[in-house]
């Protein structure tokens, strides 16, 4: 029975994993494709650390399954952030259909 | 009083990762977790009285709930932005305001508003935080505030503040 | 279990496709960060399926190698020292 749970947990979380690749390659610019990748790839990986656990129960290997969950949720989204506010500090405009930009006009009064 | 607290975190730590409960494994636990708390110490906790108040565990234990379904929400709206064939999206950065005091609060704030649905924090300025949307509703300050921040806020107050 | 690891795999060569046309260098460090997190779940999924235990530890060393990774590329791309 938890091997079947598991494995269905698994499989979720592996599809949203091809959600966030579809929508790195698919996407126009990079503040897009950072918040596709980096919100479906994190849950995905979650995912399928959280079916192992499942199917392992309380054994050594299910227990850093375990452990890895709150430390993907705490640097995935930090290496996200860290990543976007270089991308703009290095120059990377907007997509060109984009509605607004106020990081820009606050960078010039600075 | 900074470093008991990082030698209790760094000692579960241990304990889960080893997950063996023989002395010759605590013990070397034991040593490995005081050379932790010794060297940095000073740097991981800032306010430890706030590490031993119950309710600020029983508040995280509600907002870890509205937390996840607010994960699962975005991901289903990020899926359904992606594989739509034209894409509707209307993306752009604006400004909210926080009213969130400590350094640890405001880490949360971001992490939470990245995983939440079409929002990405890009900066952080004393207040003032810089937000990639990838629906923009409302350019205004406030409005943006009431939408995407104030969901949050309220709880994280109580559980850092 | 076989089909998933296979399908991760392919997914890996999607990021490497953003790594090789990228055309920005953001773009490809994107891809190498998401690569990074694709990894780790390679590597939890072996260590069930071939039963090894050892594969599980390099997955949870790999999450913080991505994370400092891709916050030394991110000081690169803002300009500025490694040690500030």
């Amino acid at each position: 029975m938890n091997e079947i749970i598991g494995m269905i947990i698994i499989v979720v979380g592996v599809v949203f994993d091809t959600i966030g690749c579809i929508g790195l390659v698919r996407l126009p610019d990079v503040y897009n494709r950072l918040q596709a990748a980096t919100k479906c790839v994190t849950l995905g990986t979650c995912g399928i650390m959280f079916g192992i656990f499942i199917m392992q129960g309380f054994n050594s290997l299910g227990i850093k399954a375990l452990v890895c969950i709150p430390f993907i949720f705490l640097t995935a989204p930090t290496a996200a952030h860290a990543l976007a506010r270089g991308a703009h500090l290095f120059g990377v405009k907007l997509w060109e259909k984009s509605v607004c930009d106020k990081y820009e006009e606050d960078k010039k009064e600075m | 009083m900074k470093r008991i607290v990082l030698f209790i975190v760094a000692f579960l730590l241990w304990l889960l990762l080893t997950s063996a409960l023989d002395w010759q494994h605590l013990s070397i636990g034991m040593g490995v977790a005081f050379l932790v708390a010794f060297l940095f110490g000073n740097i991981f906790v800032q306010q430890p009285e706030k590490c031993f108040q119950i309710k600020r565990y029983l508040w995280f234990c509600y907002y870890l709930p509205i937390f996840l379904w607010e994960c699962i929400k975005a991901n289903f709206d990020v899926a359904y932005r992606v594989l739509h064939p034209r894409m509707p999206i209307h993306p752009g950065i604006v400004k909210v305001r926080t009213q969130l005091k400590s350094d640890m609060a405001k880490v949360c704030l971001a992490n939470s508003i990245t995983m939440t649905p079409g929002t990405l924090s890009v900066d952080i300025k004393d207040e003032y935080l810089y937000i990639h949307w990838i629906n923009v509703r409302s350019q205004d300050m406030a409005e943006a505030t009431k939408l995407i921040v104030s969901r949050f806020e309220r709880i994280l107050a109580k559980i850092f503040d | 279990m076989e089909i998933l690891i296979l399908i991760l795999v392919v997914l890996c060569f999607f990021c490497l496709y953003r790594v090789w046309r990228g055309l920005t260098i953001p773009d490809r460090m994107v891809a190498i960060d998401i690569l990074a997190i694709l990894v780790v779940g390679i590597c939890a999924l072996l260590a069930v399926y071939t039963k090894r235990e050892f594969l599980i530890d390099i997955a949870l060393a790999w999450i913080f190698l991505g994370f400092i990774g891709t916050l030394a590329l991110a000081k690169y791309l803002s300009g500025r020292k490694f040690n500030e």
